[in-house]
């Protein structure tokens, strides 16, 4: 009992504290739809400030089927730093075919049917995580349309929750990208720029997370 | 008399949802579409219930016969300054929706006025 009251009283402080210092300590979701690149951010960060990586990456989607945590992630920006418990969530999307992973993607019946079911079971682990981050990073595919249904309701969600956001802009290493759509679709949140694949602008995207995460 | 061969489309009004808890309202929304019926949602739906029926979805995805839902509303527009300063006022907004099964509805673009889809008729004979 002492134990859980000690708990109580130090989580008080750290709120009143953090309140008014700002948070040192924040627990982010990396979310968005199949093959944004999310774990390819995952990746850039986990490798930027640890030197390991996070997970694997494909083009082909749902790569990411259960979430990964990686924890006491520091990174600095100029004089502050903020530790970070990075979850890199499977990617949300409303259908799922696995005609789709035997089709296009050259699997058999049998392991496109089992990456489909997978598949199903991180969407909902991936909006169970919802209630267990602190902020989020909103990966999008600077290439594609923004108006999709699951980004709007992605930030809908977090909208409703009052999860602080920042919107990744990522893949502006391909020709067709184009992150001033996404800025004008989106302009009550930070929108970022960034490949994470190659890391350009990602010294932003730290400056960026520091100043809103905290 | 039956029907000839087509998807049908249903209106639904917002007094229809209104009484519903959102637990009741995606199980109706999902017994519907799993039945092959493309639903327009005068209400919409919160951006909670958003989540939780993409949830229920998942877990009823069979991969023979139900491969999940295609869902779309308006692109909300950006909040004006205002509406950014009091934020809490804006949580939550609801706009007209339209959710079908993945098989027989196609979205082909989108913006803040309008939402195009496709309705796929199944081949014939199948």
């Amino acid at each position: 009992m002492p134990v859980a009251v000690f708990e109580k009283v130090n989580s008080a402080f750290s709120k009143l504290f953090g309140g008014i210092f700002g948070k040192k300590h924040v627990k982010i979701g990396i979310y968005g739809p199949p093959n944004a690149g999310k774990t390819t951010l995952a990746n850039r960060i986990v490798r930027d400030w640890t030197g390991e990586i996070m997970g694997s990456t494909s083009p082909i989607p749902h790569e990411t089927r259960r979430a990964r945590r990686k924890a006491d992630i520091v990174i600095k920006s100029g004089g502050s730093s903020l530790t970070l418990d990075v979850i890199d969530t499977p990617g949300i999307a409303t259908k799922i075919d696995f005609h789709e992973f035997v089709e296009q993607h050259g699997m058999t019946e049998d392991e496109g049917r089992r990456r489909a079911k997978e598949a199903t079971e991180g969407v909902i682990e991936a909006i169970r995580w919802l209630e267990d981050v602190d902020a989020v990073i909103l990966v999008m595919d600077s290439a594609e349309d923004p108006f999709t249904q699951v980004n709007v309701t992605i930030l809908g969600n977090l909208e409703a929750r009052k999860l602080p956001v920042v919107i990744a802009a990522n893949k502006i290493d391909l020709p067709s990208s184009s992150p001033a759509t996404l800025k004008s679709a989106f302009p009550q949140h930070p929108v970022i720029p960034l490949s994470a694949l190659t890391g350009y602008n990602v010294d932003q995207f730290y400056k960026t997370i520091i100043r809103h995460f905290r | 008399m039956t029907n000839p061969p087509g998807i049908r489309l249903d209106l639904v009004a917002q007094d229809r949802l209104k009484p519903m808890q959102s637990a009741e309202k995606i199980r109706f929304i999902l017994d519907e579409v799993e039945a092959g019926k493309v639903l327009v949602l005068e209400s919409g739906l919160t951006p909670p219930e958003e989540a939780q029926l993409i949830q229920a979805t998942m877990a009823e995805i069979d991969h023979e016969h139900f491969l999940g839902i295609e869902m779309q509303s308006y692109a909300l527009d950006p909040p004006t300054r205002w509406e950014r300063w009091f934020h809490g006022f804006t949580k939550g907004k609801r706009r007209t929706i339209v959710i079908g099964p993945a098989t027989a509805l196609k979205t082909i673009g989108k913006d803040t006025r309008t939402v195009e889809t496709l309705i796929l008729t199944p081949p014939a004979g199948a």
